[in-house]
C-alpha cells in the first residue's frame, strides 16, 4: 500500500485548527488533524462535568494544577504541565497556557465573541504605534458573517462603528445584579449593551441543542449549545471520511525537502513515546500562537537554518496578550435576596465596549468591561470570609454558630464584579524563543519568554481602576479591597494570564518584517500556513476567538483556491 | 450522598491509660469518655476525571495525615462552628471532618496551619484550664472560641488562634454549603435545565428595577427559541 499523502496536515484542534479541518474536509481534501491531547466529548459520562453537584467531587470544585479554574472546569491543560516546562529571561513572568484536549481551550473559554472593528486593523494610522494589518475590516467581515451563521452567537445590533453588528441570535435578559450595573453605567455615562457570546439562545440547526441556562459553559456543553471547536466543527467533519484524527500526538517539527518545501511533520506519539512522520502537500499550524512559533523555530534544516519561515527573524516576536484588571463591590441593595434560579448563560449577559476612542488619554488603546455577580452555585470557596461585609454595616465580623447561616443568606448574591480586558501595544522585543539548554520530556527544545509591559499598558490599568471604582459606586456598591497603586502596576495582570496571546507569526506584506502573508501563508515556504492567533498584527481589546475563526476560514478558502490553480 | 449510611465515631475523651494532656496532673480517667460521631463521606467519586486525576485522588485518599486526636479536635471545632441542632443539620451531619481532612491533604498550604493551629489551641487550653481542648468542658471551650472567633480582637497572644479559627470557619462553611444539606439551608434553586426569562416581576418591584422596552426588544422571546434562526441580508433576524 502506498504511503498516505494528505492534502493537508493540520496541527492543533482549537478554534483555528477546527475551522480549517471543517472547511478543508468540506472542500473534499484529505485531512490529518493532529492534537497533542486526548479525545474529549462533554457528552461522554466518563468526561462529563456539566450539571454535577459540588458534592460529587471530594474537593467540591476547588482548583487543581491540571484544572486551574476549578475541578469541574472542562479544561485539561493549564499554565503548568508535567514534563512540558518553559523558561523566562530576566525578570519576565510570562504565564503560558496550553490546552491538551480535542478542541483545545475552546472547551472552557468564556464564549465572549467580539468582532474586531475597522479601527482595530489600522491602529498605526491612529496612534503611530505598532503596525497596521495588511487587511482591513472589509476583507474579514464576510467571514465574520459566515462564522456568525455557522456557529451561532447572541448579541445585539447597536450600530457602533468599531464594535460592528453581526448576524446575532437574541440576547438573554439581564439578571438583577446586571440591572444594577446598567443603571450605574448610565449614571456614569458609559455605554452598556447585551453581551456577545457564542451560545445558542435559539435553534440554528437540528444538530445542536438550545441553551438550557445552567450557566456552566466553562464545563463544556453536553448538548452542544455553546461553541467549542470539537463539538461544532470537528465531530461533524469526522463523519465525512475525509479526516484522520491523531490524538496524543506532539508535533516536533515540520519536515522539508531539498528545495525547502514542507513535506509533512514529525511527531511523538505520547502513548508509546516514539516518533513518526506524516506526509502532506500542505501543513497548517494552528497549535496556538506560541506553540506554532515553537514548532517553526524547531524546524531547522539546511534551507532553514534559523527555523522555518524565519528569514525575517520575526517568528516569536511581537508576542502580546490582553491586559486585565478586576475589582468587586458589595451591593447592600442586594442583601437578603429572594432566592430563585438565575444561573442564566455561562458568564455575563451585559458588557461595556470601549467608549473613549476620541478621548485624549495617557495611553492609546482601549479596553472593555465584563460584568460578574449573581446567585451562583456554591462550590469550594463559598462561605469563606462569610460575614466580612458586616464591617460596612457596623456589625461584628466573625463568630460561630447558627447565626452564620443568617449571614450566608444575607450576603448571598450581594456582590458585583468587573473585569477589564484591554489592548496592549505589540513590541519587537517581547518574544518567545528557543531556550538553548532546556528540553521537554520528549527531548523537544522548549520556549523561553522575554516580555515586559510598557507604560501604555500600565497607564491603561490605572484608568481601568478609576473606571471600575466609578462604575461600582454608581451601581450602589461599596468597593472591596484597596486600589492597587503604582507599586503593583495598578493591578495589571501578568502577561499570558488572560490567555489571549497573539502576534508571534504576524502577517504583513513585507517579508522582512512579517512571517506570513494576509492568508497566513509563510513568506518563505508557500505550502505552510498558520491558522491560529499567531498571525495577528495587533489584538484589539476584543477576545481573539471570533477573529481566529474568520481568518482560518479565509485561509482555508485561499488554500482550496490555490490548489485549484495548481499553485500548491 | 447517603450521609447516615455510615458514621465515624471517635472518642472525644481518652480511653483509660491514654495520656492526652501532660498538664502535670497525670492521666485523666476514662469514666468521662464520650464519642463524637459524624456522617462519613464517600472515598470513591466519579466526576469526569482523567486517568492522571483519578490517580491523584486515590493517592490523597490513601494518605494518612492527621492523628486521631487532631481529627477529633477538628470534629469538635466544626461542630461548634455549625452545630447539628438545626432542621438542616450541621457540620457533623455533613461529614465535615472527612472533608477537612481531604482538603488539607489536597492543599499543602493548609497542612501546617491546621496542625499548628490545633497544637496552639491545646496549648492555650492547657495553660488556662488544665486539659487540652477536647477534654475541657463545653463552656470552657466556648470561652476560648469567644476569644478567637472575632478578627477584631487585637490581643497579640491570640492572633495565631484567630487565624486558625478563621480557616476552620471557612472550611466548615464551604464544606457544609457544598452538600445537599447546605443547598437546602440556602434554598439553592439552580444547576438544573430551565428557560431563563428574566428577573421575576415581584423581585423587580421590590428592587425598584424594570426592563426598558428598547433593551427587551434585543432579548429572546422564549416562545420562539425552538424556531430555526434565519436572517435577511441586513442582519435582521426574521424568525
Amino acid at each position: 500500500m502506498a504511503e498516505q499523502i494528505y492534502d493537508a496536515i493540520i496541527v492543533g484542534s482549537g478554534a483555528g485548527g477546527g475551522m480549517a479541518t471543517h472547511q478543508l474536509a468540506n472542500a473534499g481534501l484529505k485531512v490529518a488533524l493532529i492534537e497533542a491531547g486526548d479525545f474529549y466529548d462533554p457528552a461522554d459520562e466518563e468526561q462529563r462535568t456539566q450539571l454535577r453537584y459540588p458534592w460529587e467531587s471530594p474537593r467540591r470544585g476547588a482548583s487543581t494544577r491540571l484544572r486551574p479554574f476549578g475541578d469541574y472546569n472542562s479544561c485539561i491543560g493549564g499554565w503548568e504541565l508535567d514534563g512540558e516546562p518553559y523558561t523566562q529571561k530576566g525578570d519576565t513572568e510570562f504565564m503560558w497556557w496550553r490546552g491538551r484536549m480535542l478542541g483545545g481551550r475552546t472547551n472552557h473559554w468564556g464564549r465572549i465573541s467580539l468582532r474586531f472593528g475597522p479601527l482595530d486593523f489600522k491602529r498605526k494610522d491612529i496612534d503611530g504605534l505598532g503596525d497596521n494589518w495588511p487587511i482591513g475590516y472589509q476583507d474579514i467581515s464576510p467571514y465574520y458573517d459566515k462564522v456568525d451563521k455557522l456557529i451561532g452567537i447572541f448579541g445585539s445590533n447597536e450600530g457602533l462603528y468599531n464594535d460592528p453588528d453581526g448576524y446575532f441570535l437574541p440576547a438573554p435578559k439581564p439578571r438583577l445584579h446586571e440591572l444594577y450595573y446598567i443603571d450605574g453605567a448610565r449614571k456614569a455615562n458609559i455605554p452598556v449593551i447585551p453581551a456577545r457570546k457564542s451560545i445558542l439562545t435559539k435553534r440554528i440547526n437540528n444538530d445542536r441543542g438550545i441553551c438550557f441556562y445552567c450557566g456552566q459553559c466553562s464545563r463544556a456543553c453536553g448538548i452542544h449549545a455553546d461553541f467549542s471547536s470539537s463539538t461544532v466543527l470537528i465531530y461533524p467533519s469526522l463523519n465525512g471520511g475525509q479526516v484522520d484524527l491523531l490524538t496524543n500526538s506532539m508535533v516536533r517539527e515540520v519536515i522539508t525537502d531539498e528545495e525547502g518545501m514542507a513535506t509533512g511533520v514529525r511527531y511523538v506519539n505520547k502513548r508509546n513515546q516514539r516518533e513518526y512522520e506524516l506526509k502532506g502537500r500542505t501543513v497548517i499550524l494552528a497549535a496556538s500562537a506560541c506553540s506554532t512559533a515553537r514548532i517553526l523555530l524547531n524546524s531547522k534544516s539546511g534551507q532553514h537554518e534559523n527555523g522555518l519561515g524565519n528569514n525575517s527573524d520575526n517568528v516569536g516576536r511581537y508576542l502580546h496578550d490582553s491586559t486585565g484588571a478586576s475589582r468587586a463591590a458589595f451591593l447592600p441593595d442586594l442583601m437578603d435576596r429572594d432566592i430563585y434560579n438565575e444561573d442564566g448563560v455561562g458568564g455575563m449577559h451585559v458588557y461595556s465596549p470601549w467608549w473613549l476612542e476620541e478621548a485624549n488619554l495617557d495611553f492609546t488603546r482601549g479596553y472593555h468591561l465584563e460584568i460578574g455577580g449573581g446567585m451562583g452555585m456554591p462550590s469550594y470557596g463559598f462561605g469563606f470570609a462569610v460575614n466580612q461585609y458586616n464591617q460596612y454595616l457596623g456589625d461584628r465580623v466573625g463568630g460561630y454558630g447558627n447565626q452564620l447561616r443568617d449571614d450566608i443568606r444575607k450576603f448571598y448574591g450581594a456582590r458585583l464584579s468587573i473585569a477589564c480586558r484591554g489592548e496592549s501595544i505589540p513590541q519587537y522585543t517581547n518574544r518567545c524563543e528557543l531556550d538553548p539548554t532546556v528540553v521537554d520530556e520528549w527531548g523537544i527544545p522548549v520556549l523561553r519568554f522575554d516580555y515586559k509591559w510598557t507604560q501604555h499598558e500600565i497607564n491603561q490599568a490605572r484608568h481601568m481602576q478609576d473606571t471600575m471604582e466609578e462604575l461600582l459606586e454608581a451601581s450602589g456598591g461599596i468597593v472591596l479591597g484597596n486600589k492597587p497603586g503604582a507599586d503593583q502596576n495598578y493591578g495589571l495582570t501578568q502577561p499570558g494570564e488572560i490567555i489571549h496571546e497573539v502576534g508571534t507569526t504576524r502577517m504583513g506584506t513585507d517579508p522582512r518584517t512579517s512571517v506570513t502573508n494576509e492568508f497566513g501563508q509563510l513568506h518563505d515556504v508557500k505550502n505552510v500556513f498558520v491558522a491560529d492567533a499567531g498571525t495577528f498584527v495587533s489584538q484589539a481589546d476584543k477576545n481573539p476567538t471570533w477573529t481566529i475563526l474568520a481568518l482560518a476560514w479565509r485561509t482555508s478558502d485561499y488554500i482550496v483556491d490555490q490548489m485549484k490553480q495548481r499553485n500548491l | 450522598m447517603n450521609r447516615r449510611e455510615t458514621l465515624k465515631s471517635l472518642f472525644l475523651a481518652p480511653l483509660a491509660g491514654t495520656v492526652i494532656a501532660s498538664n502535670g496532673c497525670g492521666t485523666i480517667a476514662s469514666n468521662n469518655a464520650s464519642r463524637i460521631t459524624w456522617a462519613r463521606l464517600p472515598t470513591e467519586y466519579s466526576y469526569g476525571r482523567t486517568d492522571a486525576e483519578k490517580l491523584t485522588d486515590q493517592r490523597l485518599f490513601a494518605e494518612t495525615y492527621f492523628r486521631e486526636h487532631e481529627l477529633v479536635t477538628i470534629a469538635v471545632l466544626c461542630d461548634i462552628i455549625l452545630p447539628n441542632n438545626h432542621p438542616n443539620g450541621g457540620a457533623l451531619d455533613a461529614g465535615l471532618p472527612d472533608f477537612v481532612e481531604f482538603m488539607v491533604k489536597d492543599r499543602e498550604q493548609y497542612k501546617l496551619p491546621v496542625r499548628g493551629g490545633i497544637a496552639w489551641l491545646d496549648s492555650y487550653s492547657i495553660e488556662n484550664f488544665g486539659p487540652d481542648f477536647i477534654n475541657i468542658s463545653e463552656s470552657q471551650r466556648l470561652s476560648i472560641c469567644n476569644e478567637i472567633a472575632y478578627p477584631d480582637n487585637q490581643a497579640p497572644e491570640l492572633q495565631a488562634g484567630i487565624s486558625f479559627f478563621s480557616l476552620m470557619r471557612n472550611l466548615t462553611l464551604t464544606g457544609y454549603y457544598t452538600t445537599e444539606l447546605g443547598f437546602r439551608d440556602l434554598d439553592y434553586m439552580g444547576n438544573t435545565p430551565n428557560v431563563w426569562d428574566g428577573v421575576p416581576e415581584a423581585v423587580l418591584r421590590r428592587h425598584g428595577k424594570s426592563y426598558d422596552a428598547d433593551w427587551l426588544s434585543k432579548c429572546i422571546d422564549q416562545s420562539t427559541r425552538d424556531i430555526v434562526a434565519e436572517w435577511d441580508d441586513d442582519m435582521n433576524l426574521v424568525t
